[in-house]
């Protein structure tokens, strides 16, 4: 496309047509500050905040929405402009609760960082009547703070528009608009999937996951309980943003030497039981394959998709894989296999869970995750807990050792790594299956069809004279796109992975919130991917298959794949609900 | 705010789900036929309750919080029924300034609802209005078409009385 060219503060900037004015001065390193705006998602020009000149305009214009064109004169810091945000920023505050001392996003809010940039003298300059809200508590994963609600509607944004789901959006009108949900119900009575993705775009604290830091606390001060601790495989890819480090560096070691600081009896890893879901889930899938089952096999990992399908697709909870999630499989082994070998009462042992995801909170109440009569995994807690965790505790992340995991439940191969990232328990279960299938080894483990960010991709193998059609699709918009070709027989697949959050858990609503200005012109997503993959690479053992320890709970507990028992500890059901 | 379930029970009809789904299915393949439908919806059952919202949602697929967003966003549409007789009480300036507030406050309480609410038998609604254009009979209410003006908080009594 030709490129146009414009003047920016006196200097010639060239960039693509159909770029916005923030495009062509983010290509020039000139920052303009936004808060509304989120790339491809909330592309409304409501806040002002981005407001630059330009020449001939009658007002101000919005940088975020407003197109470049031939020879436009821009200014992005006159007076005129400073004066304006700062004027917008101190109306927004004069109706924001600033009880920033005791904010979980103190420090990280953008709102916060805008007062600090923009030069705001007082905040309470516009002070008249304030709206009043009651907090909403009555999700099991999150609570909704609208005293601290800054009307920018990129929750209601991504919830609408990346996953389909569009339980939160404005309600009333004027002074009196506030983010809800239909009929003032509480998130907890709507069809809420839990995905967090409304957390993870939040700006401010108006928005935050329910901490239970102290309960985690409280339980390894509790010299009679038996504290395990197990980390999925995405967190370490992204717990090093909350010390400072560049998005997409790898800090497994640390975050397990910060585990055993923080106290906890034994510090395992969820890729162990990621392997072990493979093992169940390749076996389910070729015997549904082979044995004229339900196809397609879904994947059942994120409890969020789950969620989304029991409320959206509830004709489909057939097609899901009756393995519970790597989580909920850790915590059933931990309370039987674990409990026995060590002589401990599964009561006095507490399952803790350090997760990217909002919705493993709510998976962990749900019905049919109790191995062994207690609940399978008690507290789970996301990365950005985890990190709020450490600094309680007084650790210095960035100078912790490298550290590995306990045996025998802290052993993996790559294959578990990966599941973090769009695709990867796809290519982590094709790598079991095709050699089950076979009983040939592979000459290359990597599936590079089903890798990458994009929302949907498929690929089709053939494996020992049969045709293997799978998809994989991330996002719950994107989802709902493929579910209902698949109804309508558009298209046919054996295996399909779906993940609730888009780019899997790696972008989970459980993850370090990335602030706007960062995530509008980066791929989290592909960045934190990257390092999963790279540890998959470093592995010498790849398939779970493979996986020692794994091999181990078969012979000495388990049996076989599919085992009547491993059925027992290991595989779940679902139930059917409405919308909302 | 809103309950979940309006205080009068709602009573719709099979005739009138069935215009409502006939609206639906010839409008909704139309870009933008959200508002269109609500109006409708209105037209047919009077108002819009969270069944008839949800039939609208489940047959549209746009999510319940959308249609309930634009039903509170324009004063036209109505979340509550209107009674077999209709109060609107004016606060406009003039009425305002002669005291039809205390008026207003003063039904709220002894109806037991707030403004653009029903009782729960269907007798009474109560709306505020702006200027009925008889602001020399100040503070002004209406009941059905009937104009009450130069009114007290203790005549309303009186008034509610000769209503069945």
């Amino acid at each position: 496309m030709a490129n146009i060219n414009v003047k920016i503060n006196g200097r010639d900037v060239s960039a693509p047509a159909g770029s916005t004015i923030l495009e062509a001065a983010h290509l020039a390193g000139i920052k303009i500050p936004t808060l509304c705006f989120l790339k491809e998602i909330n592309e409304i020009g409501a806040c002002r905040i981005c407001v630059v000149e330009v020449k001939g305009a009658r007002t101000l214009v919005a940088s975020c929405v407003h197109p470049i064109s031939e020879g436009m004169e821009i200014w992005t810091n006159t007076p005129k402009v400073l004066a304006s945000r700062r004027r917008t920023l101190e109306l927004i505050l004069s109706n924001h609760d600033r009880k920033c001392l005791s904010c979980v996003r103190s420090g990280k809010c953008e709102l916060q960082q805008l007062s600090h940039e923009l030069g705001v003298v007082d905040e309470g300059y516009f002070d008249g009547v304030k709206n009043e809200y009651e907090l909403d508590y009555s999700a099991v994963h999150m609570i909704r703070d609208n005293n601290k609600c800054i009307l920018c509607r990129r929750c209601s944004a991504v919830c609408d528009k990346v996953q389909g789901v569009g339980v939160i959006g404005a309600n009333h009108r004027g002074f009196s608009t506030s983010i809800g949900s239909a009929f003032e119900m509480g998130l907890g009575e709507t069809s809420c999937v839990s995905c967090g993705q409304c957390i993870a775009v939040c700006p401010t604290g108006a928005l935050t996951e329910k901490d239970y830091t102290d309960a985690i606390l409280e339980a390894i001060a509790d010299p009679a309980k038996h504290v395990v601790v197990q980390t999925a495989p995405a967190v370490r890819a992204a717990l090093g943003e909350e010390f400072g480090y560049p998005i997409g560096t790898d800090v497994e070691g640390k975050m397990a030497a910060a585990l055993r600081r923080i106290g906890f009896d034994k510090v395992f890893d969820t890729n162990f039981s990621a392997d072990l879901t493979i093992m169940e889930e390749a076996h389910e899938f070729l015997d549904r394959v082979q044995n004229g089952g339900v196809l397609p096999l879904i994947t059942s990992c994120s409890p969020g998709w789950i969620k989304y399908c029991e409320h959206y697709f509830p004709d489909m909870t057939e097609n899901l894989s009756s393995c519970k999630s790597p989580q909920q499989m850790f915590g059933a082994v931990t309370k039987t296999y674990y409990a026995e070998k060590m002589g401990l009462d599964p009561k006095d042992i507490v399952c803790v869970s350090v997760m990217p995801c909002t919705a493993k909170k709510f998976e962990i109440g749900r019905d049919n995750q109790n191995a062994a009569g207690v609940p399978d995994v008690d507290i789970a807690i996301t990365t950005r807990e985890l990190a709020r965790l450490i600094k309680r505790v007084g650790l210095d992340f960035r100078y912790l050792p490298e550290e590995g995991f306990d045996d025998p439940l802290g052993e993996s191969t790559g294959a578990a790594v990966i599941f973090g990232a769009t695709g990867g328990v796809m290519e982590a279960a094709l790598r079991t299956a095709v050699e089950t299938l076979t009983g040939e080894e592979l000459a290359s483990l990597d599936f590079t069809e089903v890798r990458g960010t994009a929302g949907i991709k498929e690929a089709a193998y053939s494996v020992a004279g049969l045709d293997v059609k799978v998809a994989v699709a991330s996002g719950l918009k994107n989802a709902k796109e493929l579910l209902e070709k698949v109804k309508s027989g558009e298209v046919e697949y054996h295996f399909i992975e779906i993940m609730g959050c888009p780019g899997g858990c790696v972008n989970g609503g459980g993850q370090p919130q990335v602030p706007a200005d960062v995530r509008n012109f980066v791929d989290v997503r592909a960045l934190r991917a990257k390092v999963l993959y790279d540890n998959d690479a470093r592995q010498k053992v790849r398939k779970s298959h493979e996986n020692p320890s794994v091999k181990r709970l078969y012979e000495e507990y388990l049996g076989q794949p599919g085992s009547h028992k491993a059925h027992e500890l290991l595989h779940t059901t679902y139930v059917k609900r409405t919308i909302n | 705010m809103c309950s979940k379930k309006g205080s009068v029970p709602f009573n719709g009809t099979k005739e009138q789900e069935e215009a409502l789904l006939k609206v639906i299915a010839e409008l909704k393949s139309e870009k933008g036929a959200l508002m269109p439908i609500m109006q409708k919806a209105q037209d047919i059952y009077g108002y819009l309750p969270i069944e008839v919202q949800t039939i609208i949602s489940n047959e549209t697929g746009i999510p319940l919080e959308k249609i309930y967003g634009v039903a509170t966003f324009y004063a036209q549409f109505n979340l509550n029924p209107k009674g077999r007789h209709r109060i609107s009480v004016c606060l406009g300036t003039a009425c305002y300034v002669k005291g039809s507030g205390d008026i207003y406050n003063y039904l709220m309480e002894k109806l037991g609802i707030v403004g653009g609410e029903c009782t729960p038998d269907g007798k009474f609604s109560l709306d505020a209005c702006r200027c009925v254009g008889a602001c020399g009979l100040a503070p002004v209410m209406m009941v059905n078409d009937d104009v009450y003006g130069r009114l007290t908080v203790d005549d309303i009594d009186g008034i509610l009385a000769k209503y069945e």
